[in-house]
């Protein structure tokens, strides 16, 4: 008898980013229903998961989250490699090039709110890079940007706090791996 | 440690400070999406600021070079002696304008609201 059943060594940690990774996708879900007047500004609560994995787990496994969320949430609202997609993920990118320099600042005076703010900015930044690069002419980006960056410090700001707070709280979402 | 640290507050009011600066910046005066350029009065090409390229334009003096990149455009290189077109640098509102007068050629940017109805030079 031969088996065909091909096996993959699955160790807890990959569990574990697939379980934050899903709790991330479930957010964007979540958010893609809530009417916004431009597209793009948005909460971005899938941040709040990035980051706290981010604090926990280092860079490396953030990245692997934000990565899968926006190829999930690509598969799922069916916008995989259509241009909204793109706009996420040079926004994810730019993002996560942002955090692996903020992350080494002295913790002891930046918190997870300066992460967050940074954070949206990134996301912000790399959307409308690419949007200008690719899709809008820059006189009507130029218009938007003021709103743009506006959503990014409000929003960058409330994540920031919601992070601070579950990882001074130690939420249960991040610890361990309950089976 | 706090939820609040003192960077968290400097990056708050730097970011505060950015958007507004941002804001004016930005909102100030239309960003024109097109340059209109004449030799001798009449318009010779009407180009939109979308991406990088180069114009050359004839004039009695010689050639003048007009540089478009997105949203901005800026006469880059002109036979006249003072080069005061040149040194006017990169335009980017509606209604701003560089004269190449000894080489009759000038630059114009527009928006999609002209922000005058005629100029006369």
């Amino acid at each position: 008898m031969t088996h065909w059943a091909i096996e993959l060594p699955v160790t807890p940690d990959d569990r574990r980013l697939a379980r934050l990774a899903a709790l991330a996708i479930g957010l964007t879900l979540a958010e893609a229903a809530i009417p916004s007047p431009i597209p793009g500004v948005k909460p971005g609560l899938a941040n709040i998961v990035i980051l706290l994995v981010l604090l926990q787990d280092g860079w490396r496994a953030a990245a692997w989250v934000s990565g899968l969320r926006v190829l999930a949430a690509g598969l799922l609202l069916g916008t995989l490699f259509a241009p909204g997609f793109w706009l996420s993920a040079a926004g994810a990118c730019a993002s996560l090039l942002i955090l692996a320099v903020a992350h080494h600042l002295p913790k002891r005076l930046f918190g997870p709110v300066s992460l967050s703010v940074l954070a949206a900015f990134g996301h912000v930044g790399g959307q409308l890079a690419l949007a200008s690069l690719w899709l809008l002419p820059a006189a009507a980006i130029l218009t938007l940007l003021p709103l743009f960056a506006a959503a990014a410090l409000v929003f960058g700001a409330a994540n920031g706090v919601i992070v601070a707070r579950l990882h001074l709280a130690n939420a249960p979402i991040v610890q361990g791996s309950p089976q | 440690m706090g939820m609040l640290r003192a960077g968290d507050v400097g990056v708050l009011l730097a970011g505060g400070v950015g958007v507004v600066a941002l804001t004016l910046w930005a909102w100030s005066g239309e960003h024109g999406d097109t340059a209109v350029i004449r030799a001798a009065g009449q318009i010779v090409q009407t180009i939109p600021l979308t991406r990088d390229q180069s114009v050359a334009v004839d004039g009695p003096l010689g050639t003048t070079r007009i540089e478009i990149a997105p949203g901005r455009a800026r006469v880059a290189a002109d036979p006249s002696p003072r080069q005061l077109c040149v040194k006017q640098g990169w335009l980017t509102l509606s209604g701003q304008a560089a004269l190449c007068l000894p080489n009759q050629v000038s630059l114009e940017i527009r928006g999609r609201t002209p922000a005058y109805d005629t100029l006369g030079y």
